[in-house]
């Protein structure tokens, strides 16, 4: 069964009462909510999404409502709780969907150690993955859009999750976040993609989600082999272009990119140093989403090490 | 009677886990995380051969916190280093307490256990000393209200917890185990002279087994911050069955006890150790322990006080007192911890003068 086979109004009581329990790659979460605002964009965006089993076994508990403080009259907000804690501050109410999404890789991020996670969308063809790790502000995720509206399968738009010992990329797709200028840079590119409405003035500016393409949605469960990190960063004007990055570099610019790097130890170097071994290492320039596509869909994975 | 929460029967039985339904290990695991313990859950298991019998969803959960406490255990050993580096000149005997000392002696204690800061007892005479060579390399106070320094520094056993600058970790030092102000006063000079040396770690203690036993018990139940009460608990249960095994440690606990004044909190660590984690505790020790035992109303209250407080920090754990009793006991550690008027002084000053923690 998936979010789409639910009415709206069986969706916003179901996530009022019981919650649902989303599975989103290989997590489950319960979640529980009465916010309007938090149904809406869960049927919107993650209507291909399988409903796990009522009432079984969930990675993780969440729930979003407002504190219970005299604000609310005047100032409503939104807390995030994991499984009744609040790892972090209240948000304005507007905000309770991307806070969310926020929360739901802290989720991942915070816990998840059998896999080394990096702050890097990554995407699939032919079964070779292309890791994106990127500060914000260097279009990544707008990339990442594009990309997978392109042929490109999404396997996450934030958290690469790389699982330890065989060094798969285990996917994650979940809606990728679009921030500022890109939220309307992809309505134009793609006028079929799905977005959610904008939420102003949150920590990041202005935020969108968009609904990822349901075959990667469907497909969650393949995994796929790196064969590309790839460091892109838009700059206006510019023609894209490759340019082979040294794999030490690479090595410790992902490093710098990783959740839980350090916390892994011996697990994480090795981990790390595999995946840069098996990937063709590039910084990555461009200006136009159709030129870099184009240069997405000319490269060649690495010979397979034997 | 209801069966205790999950997590009390697994610490109880781990070998029980083997045959739990998935909805009770989606209870479990959130019971143990709260409570810290989840990898503890984990060492349970391992050292019982079991993981690989338990279903791979709960199975990856516990895997997740065995990375974090491994890791945990490797950067403990690297801040020990550190700490031992910084106050090498100083010539200060130093004496690793609780989560520190667990881990480096090897105990089982350690397995599974997570905490964050370090805690070294020194004597208070080099404490000026100590303190500024910290700071020289690196670690620095936490504490800037002048307020807070004096409460510290004048009534409490130990300085304001220090920070090190680059690596954010937090070292408490201590000169005694019970603030000065206390009505009991477990004499340090005491605790010095049985402490042991670390095996390869010259001028590095650790305090005696029955000693690391009182201590803990004196930590557990003089503390108002019961959060971790339910793993400050598995401490005092995974020390006793480790040193069992010594014939002399049982009959020499209650003797320490009574020198060091520790004979109320000792009662107390055996009697819900017992109780609540089934800690074997033999006949007659129990017997001499009841030097320790309040009178009767006092040990009704504390029974319902304690067997509510104890419990992990979830609210499948809790019934309509809980709250009450958290709150109860730490107006009680409070009282313990400074004279009356003193305590009135303490509380006026902060909930009227120091500085709010800005929102």
């Amino acid at each position: 069964m998936n979010v789409s086979s639910l009415t709206p109004p069986e969706l916003g009581s179901l996530l009022k009462q019981a919650g649902i329990f989303l599975q989103t790659g290989s997590f489950i979460t319960h979640l529980q909510t009465s916010i309007p605002s938090v149904a809406e964009g869960i049927g919107l965006l993650y209507a291909d999404y399988p409903l796990a089993e009522q009432g079984g076994f969930a990675d993780f508990h969440v729930s979003l409502a407002p504190p219970r403080d005299l604000r609310r009259w005047f100032k409503p907000q939104v807390l995030f709780l994991s499984d009744g804690d609040a790892p972090f501050k209240p948000l304005p109410l507007d905000q309770a969907f991307p806070m969310l999404e926020w929360g739901l890789n802290w989720c991942v991020s915070s816990h998840a150690n059998r896999y080394l996670i990096i702050h890097a969308a990554v995407v699939e063809k032919g079964g070779h993955a292309a890791i994106l790790p990127a500060p914000p502000g260097s279009g990544k995720s707008t990339l990442c859009a594009a990309l997978v509206h392109r042929g490109w399968r999404l396997l996450s738009d934030e958290l690469t999750l790389v699982r330890i010992g065989d060094g798969k990329i285990i996917p994650l797709p979940r809606p990728v976040s679009l921030k500022n200028q890109s939220i309307d840079i992809i309505r134009r590119y793609e006028p079929d993609a799905i977005i959610s409405r904008k939420v102003s003035d949150t920590i990041t500016g202005t935020v969108a989600h968009m609904k990822p393409p349901t075959d990667s949605v469907t497909r969650a469960a393949e995994t796929a082999q790196a064969a590309w990190v790839i460091f892109p960063k838009y700059q206006a004007g510019e023609a894209a272009r490759l340019e082979v990055l040294p794999q030490s570099r690479a090595f410790m610019r992902v490093a710098d990119n990783a959740f839980n790097y350090s916390l892994l130890g011996t697990k994480g170097f090795e981990t790390m140093a595999n995946l840069i071994d098996a990937s063709r290492c590039y910084d990555f320039t461009y200006s136009v989403l159709d030129e870099a596509i184009e240069t997405f869909d000319a490269l060649k994975p690495p010979a397979p090490s034997m | 009677m209801t069966s205790p929460p999950l997590v009390i029967q697994a610490l109880r039985q781990p070998g029980a886990l083997t045959s739990l339904s998935l909805a009770d290990w989606d209870l479990l695991l959130r019971q143990a995380r709260q409570a810290n313990l989840l990898a503890r859950l984990h060492a349970l298991l391992d050292e019982r051969g079991l993981i690989v019998q338990i279903p791979p969803q709960p199975r990856e959960h516990l895997e997740w916190s065995h990375a974090s406490a491994e890791r945990h255990t490797q950067a403990v050993h690297w801040e020990v280093t550190m700490i031992r580096k910084a106050l090498a000149k100083t010539g200060a005997p130093i004496i690793l307490l609780k989560g520190a000392a667990y881990v480096m002696a090897n105990l089982p204690s350690a397995r599974g256990r997570l905490f964050s800061d370090i805690d070294i007892m020194v004597p208070k005479g080099s404490l000026n000393e100590v303190e500024a060579a910290l700071m020289l390399h690196g670690w620095a106070a936490t504490h800037h209200d002048a307020y807070d320094q004096r409460y510290y520094r004048t009534w409490m056993h130990e300085l304001p917890p220090m920070r090190h600058i680059k690596r954010s970790t937090v070292i408490d030092v201590h000169h005694a185990i019970l603030p000065e102000t206390a009505y009991v006063h477990p004499d340090p000079e005491k605790l010095r002279a049985a402490a042991r040396t670390l095996d390869g770690y010259d001028g590095l203690k650790v305090f005696a087994p029955v000693d690391m036993v009182l201590h803990s018990a004196a930590h557990l139940f003089h503390d108002g911050e019961l959060e971790h009460g339910l793993r400050d608990l598995v401490d005092i249960d995974s020390l006793l069955r480790h040193f069992s095994d010594t014939p002399s440690f049982w009959p020499g606990l209650v003797e320490r006890a009574k020198e060091l004044e520790l004979t109320r909190p000792l009662f107390y660590a055996l009697r819900y150790a017992a109780l609540i984690l089934h800690t074997p505790v033999p006949s007659d020790a129990m017997e001499a322990a009841q030097a320790g035992c309040p009178n009767r109303p006092t040990l009704a209250l504390m029974d319902g006080l304690f067997t509510r407080a104890l419990m992990p920090p979830h609210p499948s754990c809790s019934d309509w007192l809980t709250d009450t009793a958290r709150r109860m006991l730490f107006v009680r550690a409070n009282w313990l911890r400074m004279p009356p008027l003193l305590l009135a002084r303490h509380l006026f000053h902060k909930a009227f003068i120091s500085p709010k923690p800005e929102e």
